[in-house]
């Protein structure tokens, strides 16, 4: 399975320190200073206090909450995954047989290198 | 202060075209205006309040209000998506209760058809100022595959089944086949629908709205103005507005904006679900149109699949008759937006003006619900319930 180039995600204020972590490997999330709860997608200001929140590493483990074929032009896996730290996020999942694909499965972070450099944290099953 | 009996939709006109290569979208608003206003039997100088959302060329009021060379004193441009044009009539309810305007005109148009838009899987660009777009545009989410991990899901927790979701498209069809102006006449079978290619698994081709150019325009005022028209009187009891996203992380796509917008609607209006005879139900998919059934309260949630089938939505034939225009599904999806059309069919039905094959007998009684922008990660909620007098 042949898997296509994803676009980067731009470097913004709210990425910078996102990219430089999925450069070494790392899948960042934010977690709230003042009710601890991690989220998703990053934002400095908490979506459920409005506290500040700050990036800690994720274990980079999950499982497929949803997801969907897309046939054409060129078949890709777009998915949610929930991480093993709570956040659920969109995702395409990679290096796999799509019709295998199933909700429940578990998966782990597999940066893909980006068109025109940069990693993208998409997922691929654990065996 | 409650919204209920405080204004009446005195007009609702759809346009014909299905196909505008020929006409600006400018030219589609003010056409789908004049036929509003001629509907009502009023005139273009009585408009003083002006309604619309983002189909509307440039910054919506400010050039549509100059190119039809309106004379208003109250505007609103809120933007839900294709549910804005329901959440506009309450909003224009609560303009006339105020006093900022006593007659409003809201208008849709647009020519996606005309345009070459494949919008259901056209490609979202990264747009750094829009914060989601960041994380999100890098793995191509398109309207067609958001609304398929819904539909995936539902499946999932609930055992949802192709087959129950193809009936969705069996009643449109069975509704279309009556409506001269429908793109998709053809009365379609369960096996053609789960039969047709797949586009974002679990959704066939037959599960998605048409591509249509077109327009509507609904005309909104005061109970007096409404009882010196000409026109069976239709009036606003209930609404409900709303905007579910991905709360944080903590995502789940089992339930549309609708369960939150839908008992605000019915509260207002002071009835129940069993007291809907007639409903206009988005349909954009068919998973859309089933999430809104059980979220609305027509069937306990997870049922909606038992509930659409065997023709439970076919008028004539089952319970809850629903978009007997046929829908975005069949007849019409303007702008790729069907807010409006779910309202003028509303008032079609609730006047006794819908065709007769499809008129629901003694319609008191009727609700319509619309969701705009995107199912599976961002969308808008808004529930109108209205009553003929
Ligand atoms: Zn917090």
């Amino acid at each position: 399975m042949t898997d296509r180039k994803l676009a980067a995600i731009p470097e913004t204020t709210d990425s910078a320190e996102f990219l430089a972590g999925a450069r070494e490997g790392r899948l960042l999330i934010r977690r709230c200073t003042a009710c601890h709860k991690p989220h998703w997608y990053p934002r400095p200001v908490c979506p459920f206090c409005f506290g500040n929140t700050e990036w800690e590493a994720a274990s980079g483990e999950g499982v497929i909450y949803s997801f969907s074929i897309q046939r054409k032009p060129a078949a890709y896996a777009m998915a949610y995954v929930t991480l093993a730290e709570g956040p659920t996020m969109m995702t395409n999942i990679v290096g796999c047989d799509f019709d295998a694909l199933r909700i429940g499965q578990k998966v782990k972070v597999a940066f893909s290198e980006a068109e025109g450099g940069g990693m993208v944290p998409t997922f691929t099953p654990l065996p | 202060m409650s919204i209920k009996g405080q204004a009446y939709i005195v007009g609702a006109w759809e346009h014909p075209t299905r196909k505008a290569p020929d006409k600006s979208v400018a030219e589609l608003h003010a056409e789908c205006a004049r036929g509003a206003l001629q509907d009502a039997g009023l005139g273009k100088h009585d408009v003083d309040g002006y309604f619309c959302a983002g189909d509307a060329p440039g910054m919506g009021p400010l050039n549509m209000v100059d190119y039809m060379n309106l004379r208003v004193r109250h505007v609103d441009s809120t933007d839900i998506g294709g549910s804005s044009y329901i959440a506009l009539v309450a909003h224009a309810t609560q303009a006339i209760m105020a006093g900022k305007c006593n007659v409003a005109l809201i208008t849709l148009a647009g020519r996606p058809r005309s345009e070459g838009q494949h919008t259901g899987t056209a490609v979202r660009v990264v747009n750094p100022a829009v914060p989601d777009s960041v994380w999100e545009a890098s793995f191509t989410p398109n309207t067609a595959n958001l609304y398929a991990m819904c539909a995936m899901r539902h499946m999932h927790e609930y055992g949802t089944t192709s087959e129950q979701l193809a009936w969705i498209k069996v009643a449109a069809s069975h509704h279309a086949q009556y409506n001269p102006h429908a793109m998709l006449r053809d009365v379609v079978t369960v096996e053609d629908v789960v039969n047709s290619p797949m586009v974002a698994d679990p959704l066939h081709r037959l599960d998605c709205c048409v591509i249509s150019d077109g327009g509507g325009a609904l005309i909104v005022t005061r109970p007096d103005i409404a009882r010196g028209l000409k026109r069976p009187l239709v009036r606003v009891m209930g609404a409900g507005e709303a905007v579910k996203g991905q709360m944080g992380g903590d995502v789940d796509l089992t339930y549309s904006a609708a369960k939150w917008s839908g008992p605000a609607a019915f509260a207002e209006a002071g009835v129940t679900p069993a007291d809907i005879k007639y409903a206009s139900i988005y349909d954009s998919f068919t998973i859309t149109v089933l999430m809104q059934l059980e979220d609305l309260g027509f069937c306990p949630k997870g049922r909606g699949g038992a509930f659409v089938s065997d023709g439970n939505l076919i008028s004539g034939v089952g319970k809850l008759p629903f978009n007997t225009d046929g829908g975005g599904l069949c007849n019409n999806h303007p702008a790729n937006r069907g807010g409006i059309t779910k309202v003028i069919e509303a008032v079609r039905q609730l006047r006794g003006e819908a065709h007769p094959k499809v008129q629901v007998p003694n319609c008191d009684v009727a609700l319509a619900h619309g969701t705009g922008g995107l199912l599976g990660s961002r969308h808008g909620g808004a529930t109108l319930i209205m009553e003929r007098e």
